[in-house]
């Protein structure tokens, strides 16, 4: 039993990351319609600056953190301006190839900056196990899951309760409306970028502990990422969220207890299995079925 | 006016061909390779294109049918001795059969879920390819330089010409591509393809017309699966090699890519699109040859390609050319 509630553990810890990625993943998708295939390398850029303020620069952990999710909101809003708005009236393919394009471009920049060796980044939390019930557990994993979930908390509050996030939430759903009771819908949509790329950087900073810090490192977290989307519905964050922890733990407990599948195997099985929730539910478990108008 | 457009297509068409017939001429060995694998391109970005441009469902997974294309080709070939050219049309028909077992699930998702449930195929596809390795070969593949049933191999000559492989296999490529290009000219311009369009732009509006729409998009499906598993195997004969990293997940993003730079709903740019996705990357290289340095051209020029031309090549062209041809045949 104790194997399983280690596993369990382990997996909300790498399904908060998943979720956070996910969650920006899809804030993007509910204002725009579209995926942004750089999400991950975003996160990627954001922790390589974290690693060199905390290892090259010397400083402390949470203030390189904190410097961190500001430049990196800088540089969502500046990509958003940049590159995304240019294309905004283009047929939905033209903007995921743009976002491939950021991809591709901002992957070769970190290889380019900094090189492709791997590198230890500094965890801000201890690696001592706790005990708890005579089960051993890490403290590591605990605090990934709750920087993680806090984050998605602040955001879900900062959504429901704040003009802005009203706002924000006008100018996903009926962006024309809302430009007729005075939001600004462009500053709004650069403004999501903005938050989506704190949450990328921060599950960036999040899993580079454990998988070590190199260009290539969150290619595997974005394709999580995607099925926990996909999984909890592209319409919906707390679809994003539940999807995410739940990839996380099945995936854990999969690899652990189903023979066949092992390590190998381990992805391709939750791919179909998702692919198999989606023929019963085509937009997600928590998705609304969309509502056509002839 | 309708008339004169499909003069003015069979024309090009027929220019196309006859400068395709003699442009290795002009080419060294090593280029007229190069021109071989931008007509496989061709032909999996003319599939891609009749699914996403012509009935609107966008596929990220395209580079896995034309995985199954060319493992069809490599098992028969390396396997049974089958000789390669009888195993084209086979590996289309194969992947082509697999298009339309994705494309009935496909049904029920829309728009990028069904693009993320198709890359999730072409993401899963190289460790099924791994684990069942009795017939795949596993990771080291299947090796097919030197085979029996290898044409190129063997030495062909034509009008007293001896043909090198590299020569062997541009005829081969362009020859299908052409081929398929015709069919589907004839294809999209006659009444699948107004089906096809009529889905594309409003699935409502096409059912009450009385469209059968299950019957269709699977149908496209199928189609462009068919198309990706042709160009799938001539990849397999060409490098006389396949192993899952032949076909890796970024094949399918180049592919879209292709299908976006060619523009989507046109046939006019698809030698644009194929042209990119095999040059491009040669010519960052050129450029700055640092590590890192190529890939931040290839995304670069690509998203200033997609800022400036945001409907492709296919869209240039139709802007160019529809005044171009409304004042020429102003009369008519």
């Amino acid at each position: 039993m104790a194997e399983f509630w280690q596993q369990v553990v382990s997996g909300l810890a790498s399904g908060g990351i998943y979720a956070s990625l996910a969650l920006a993943i899809v804030l993007i998708y509910r204002s725009t319609r579209v995926i942004n295939f750089a999400q991950g390398e975003m996160g990627m850029f954001a922790t390589f600056i974290a690693w060199w303020l905390i290892v090259e620069q010397g400083w402390p952990y949470w203030g390189a953190f904190a410097a961190t999710l500001a430049m990196a909101f800088a540089g969502g809003v500046l990509l958003e301006r940049v590159v995304i708005r240019p294309v905004e009236n283009a047929p939905v393919l033209t903007v995921v190839i743009v976002t491939i394009g950021l991809l591709i471009a901002l992957n070769g920049l970190a290889f380019w900056i900094w090189g492709g060796e791997s590198r230890s980044f500094p965890s801000a939390f201890s690696t001592r196990p706790i005990h708890i019930g005579g089960v051993a557990f890490s403290i590591q994993d605990f605090g990934v899951i709750g920087v993680s979930l806090g984050a998605v908390v602040l955001l879900g509050l900062f959504f429901r309760f704040t003009k802005l996030g009203l706002g924000l939430r006008a100018a996903a759903l009926n962006p024309n409306a809302g430009r007729l009771v005075g939001v600004r819908v462009g500053w709004m949509l650069a403004l999501g970028w903005g938050l989506a790329s704190v949450l990328g950087a921060l599950s960036g900073m999040m899993i580079a502990p454990s998988v070590f810090l190199d260009p290539n490192m969150m290619r595997a977290v974005l394709l999580y990422a995607l099925a926990a989307a996909v999984l909890g519905g592209l319409d919906s964050p707390v679809g994003a969220v539940v999807g995410g922890l739940m990839l996380g733990v099945g995936l854990n407990l999969i690899g652990t207890y189903v023979d066949f599948v092992g390590n190998e195997l381990k992805l391709p099985f939750a791919l179909v299995l998702i692919a198999a929730v989606l023929l019963v539910k085509p937009t997600g478990l928590f998705g609304r079925a969309t509502v056509r108008r002839v | 006016m309708r008339r004169l457009l499909t003069g003015v297509e069979v024309l090009a068409f027929a220019g196309g061909v006859v400068f395709l017939l003699f442009f290795p001429r002009w080419l060294s060995d090593f280029r007229t390779s190069q021109v071989a694998y931008v007509g496989i391109y061709f032909i999996a970005i003319l599939g891609l294109n009749i699914l996403t441009g012509y009935t609107g469902q966008i596929s990220l997974g395209h580079g896995a049918f034309m995985a199954i294309g060319g493992y069809t080709t490599a098992i028969l070939v390396g396997h049974h001795g089958v000789k390669d050219l009888w195993t084209i049309p086979l590996a289309g028909l194969v992947a082509g059969v697999a298009g339309l077992v994705v494309g009935i699930p496909a049904l029920r998702f829309s728009g990028l879920y069904l693009a993320l449930v198709t890359f999730a195929i072409a993401v899963a596809l190289p460790s099924g390819l791994k684990k069942f390795d009795h017939f795949t070969g596993g990771t080291q593949g299947i090796n097919l330089f030197g085979v029996k049933g290898m044409t190129g191999t063997l030495g062909i000559t034509v009008f007293g010409h001896k043909l090198t492989f590299n020569e062997w296999i541009y005829y081969l490529t362009w020859t299908v591509a052409v081929v398929l290009l015709a069919v589907a000219w004839a294809l999209l311009r006659s009444r699948p393809g107004r089906t096809f369009r009529a889905i594309r732009d409003s699935e409502v509006a096409a059912t009450s017309s009385g469209v059968n729409l299950p019957l269709n998009k699977t149908l496209a499906f199928g189609i462009s699966a068919f198309y990706a598993g042709v160009a799938g195997s001539l990849f397999a004969i060409a490098t006389t090699f396949v192993s899952p990293e032949t076909f890796p997940i970024i094949l399918s993003l180049y592919l879209v890519i292709g299908a976006a730079v060619a523009g989507l709903g046109s046939l006019a740019g698809l030698a644009v699109g194929a042209v990119f996705i095999q040059y491009l990357p040669d010519l960052s290289q050129q450029v700055s040859k640092s590590p890192g340095a190529p890939s931040v051209i290839y995304g670069v020029v690509l998203i200033v390609v997609m800022l400036i031309l945001p409907t492709g090549a296919g869209g240039l062209v139709k802007k160019i050319g529809e005044p171009l041809t409304n004042w020429l045949f102003r009369g008519s």
